[in-house]
């Protein structure tokens, strides 16, 4: 590392509620995330955490319900004529949003490429509308740019597919287009929500690893949004692991897969299934995430935490540094606390992790 | 394609063709003499009887009535209009029905779709409540007693409208009756309209459509508006249907010479007009089957999903 990267996006104490009509469901409880450039973060945790209401905040796709309640999404670029600017995404009007970030400098491939496509529109018109909205293009040069754009996310035949509708493509071949209409305004970062969880083991890792390809060619920053760990250690530099609209734990990849700290990472590696594990039972971390329409005192995870201390009960642990990249919100790592050891079916699984890694050094 | 349509067109034609034989059948169970039997003596119902062939076995009669229809001849009336061919009464009472039923549905669906674009744009706010209301209010209210209220207001209290309809004034006679039977089209419209968006603009497809940047009128233009309106074609096709065929009681209230008033004169008359209830039935299942076939077809083209077959990926 012969110079710090650039931090370009600066998530600061992120607080947003919906309201529902069941009441306010405080779903963002004070959210801190940094993505330097080039690299890529990865948001765990499980679903309801908040990963994708903070991704969403960045996009301005916030549902009409949500409520900021403070916080700022600090966004560091070059404009056109070659300043560097920051600005904070949550204060500017949809409109200037809409005009000079989204799709432009900031790009999001969804979830589900069988619903994020128009189904009434072809696709080579839906990569193009991008190009058209924030590049100055003539059409015949977007269209060119697209086909190359087909061709790069590994559409074969593209000239043809270019006058296709969605339906007549598979799974696969749309998250491609997907990922082809997010880089077609080469922006600087790009959100990926889930883009693998909808489609075929077989495919997944198609994608993923275009996705890792684009981003060496492109320069991009990535930010993955993941319940799968699997995705997590192949993909990511940064890991921050979520838990009831929190960072809980977060730390470079190597931190948090060999040494994690907080109890509900530990829950999350011990979760994921392995052939070597003696134990023919999948393990699976008790209980369910809180309610956020009533918010827990104390550590939101002390309910289902074997570990939990009594001070979980009252007070929320704040972020305990562990080295100068790995942070964890647990008790635990407080001076006075007692020593806990993560459980030793997880160390011993991590060892074996560690050599297999090392047979490869 | 073309295979398809053939296929549908020759449905459309058995259709017709079961419709027929089943109304003719109908008419003839029917309880109710077909000649006025306070006017005609005894002998002179036999002799119009004999005349018309009404005693000649079902059969034959049947297969007469169908070889006469292939050459636009629907027979003649038994008791309305002292015998004038249908044809030439036809062809009057269509021309008004479908010209003031043509104009309230344009009005209908040009209001109804402006009303349902709104609420949806102000979802939750002030005028999606309005809207809302008033497209109520409109299912619920029938448009004869709609009718009764612009007829009272506009022709009696300010006498500005004609009070009965007068051919010679058309457009300006036909205001009020298109109103009025506009409103229930409007008012479907206006409601499924404000759906079908509202379901749109939640979908994916427009959440990826802003995260490129897309916002508010090229959104709702290129996006919304196109998919929202491809299922309003199939709610659309039964209202075209009910306007045209003239509204019974409309017309007859406002002293329409349409196909509504001359349904329930041919039944409701001195006698029941075979010929007339049976003419009135074909023309009805036709333009039935009729639109929805032109529905199937137009669905076909505006949505690629049955446009286009899917070829399948390679992934």
């Amino acid at each position: 590392m012969s110079e710090t990267p650039k931090t370009i996006l600066d998530i600061r104490n992120l607080d947003i509620s919906f309201k529902t009509n069941a009441g306010v469901v405080h779903a963002i409880r004070g959210v801190n995330l940094d993505l330097c450039k080039g690299e890529t973060v990865a948001i765990v945790g499980e679903s309801g955490s908040g990963k994708s209401v903070t991704m969403k905040a960045t996009m301005g796709l916030l549902d009409s319900n949500a409520v900021v309640n403070s916080g700022e999404i600090l966004y560091t670029y070059t404009d056109d004529s070659g300043n560097e600017k920051t600005v904070d995404l949550l204060k500017l009007p949809k409109k200037e949003l809409r005009q000079n970030f989204n799709g432009k400098r900031i790009a999001m491939v969804f979830q589900d490429p069988m619903t994020s496509l128009d189904p009434t529109m072809t696709i080579g018109k839906q990569v193009m509308e991008g190009m058209l909205l924030h590049k100055n293009m003539d059409k015949a040069a977007a269209k060119a740019r697209a086909l190359e754009l087909l061709n790069l996310v590994g559409i074969t035949d593209a000239e043809k597919r270019f006058k296709n509708y969605p339906h007549q493509l598979s799974g696969g071949m749309r998250q491609r287009v997907v990922i082809a209409i997010a880089l077609s305004s080469d922006p600087d970062i790009l959100i990926c929500d889930e883009p693998t969880t909808a489609l075929d083991v077989t495919i997944q890792a198609r994608i993923l690893e275009l996705i890792m390809e684009l981003q060496k060619k492109m320069k991009l920053s990535v930010i993955y949004i993941t319940h799968d760990l699997g995705v997590v250690a192949k993909v990511a530099d940064y890991v921050d692991v979520m838990y009831a609209g929190k960072i809980v734990e977060v730390g470079n990849v190597n931190e948090i897969f060999y040494d994690p700290k907080h109890p509900y990472t530990w829950g999350l590696l011990s979760a994921m299934p392995d052939l070597d594990t003696d134990d023919a039972r999948l393990y699976s971390i008790p209980g369910s995430p809180p309610n956020l329409l009533h918010e827990p005192t104390g550590d939101a995870f002390a309910a289902r935490n074997q570990f939990a201390l009594a001070i979980d009960e009252k007070a929320d642990p704040p972020l305990f540094q562990v080295s100068r990249t790995h942070f964890a919100a647990t008790w635990l790592l407080h001076p006075d606390a007692p020593k806990v050891e993560m459980p030793p079916e997880l160390i011993a699984r991590i060892a074996r992790a560690q050599k297999e890694v090392e047979k490869y050094l | 394609m073309t295979k398809y349509v053939l296929k549908r067109i020759g449905l459309a034609v058995l259709t017709l063709f079961i419709i027929t034989l089943v109304l003719f059948l109908l008419v003839r169970i029917m309880p109710g003499n077909p000649f006025p039997s306070e006017r005609m003596s005894a002998e002179q119902i036999a002799l119009k009887r004999q005349e018309m062939g009404l005693d000649d076995p079902v059969v034959v009669q049947f297969f007469r009535y169908i070889v006469n229809l292939f050459h636009g001849d629907f027979g003649k009336g038994t008791s309305l209009y002292y015998g004038a061919p249908i044809t030439t009464v036809l062809t009057t009472c269509i021309s008004n029905s479908f010209k003031i039923g043509g104009i309230a549905i344009v009005l209908g669906s040009l209001v109804g779709l402006v009303l349902g674009i709104t609420a949806a744009l102000h979802k939750g706010r002030f005028l999606d409540g309005l809207c809302t209301v008033l497209s109520i209010l409109g299912v619920c209210v029938p448009s004869y007693v709609f009718l009764i209220f612009l007829q009272y207001t506009f022709s009696f209290k300010i006498p500005f409208f004609p009070y009965f309809f007068d051919p010679s004034r058309f457009l300006f006679s036909s205001v009020i009756p298109a109103i009025s039977l506009s409103l229930f089209t409007m008012s479907t419209i206006a409601r499924f309209t404000r759906n079908e968006m509202v379901e749109v603009f939640d979908s994916d497809y427009v959440r990826l459509a802003e995260s490129k940047g897309m916002y508010g009128r090229s959104l709702v233009m290129k996006h919304v508006l196109r998919n929202a309106l491809i299922p309003i074609v199939t709610v659309l096709a039964p209202l075209v249907v009910d306007l045209l065929t003239g509204a019974l009681v409309v017309e007859k209230i406002y002293g329409i010479n349409g196909i509504g008033k001359l349904m329930v004169d041919a039944i409701a008359g001195e006698g029941i007009d075979y010929n007339y209830v049976l003419a009135l039935g074909i023309l009805y299942s036709a333009l039935y089957i009729g639109i929805m076939l032109i529905v199937d077809l137009l669905y076909g083209v505006l949505d690629p999903r049955i446009r286009v077959s899917a070829k399948g990926g390679d992934d």
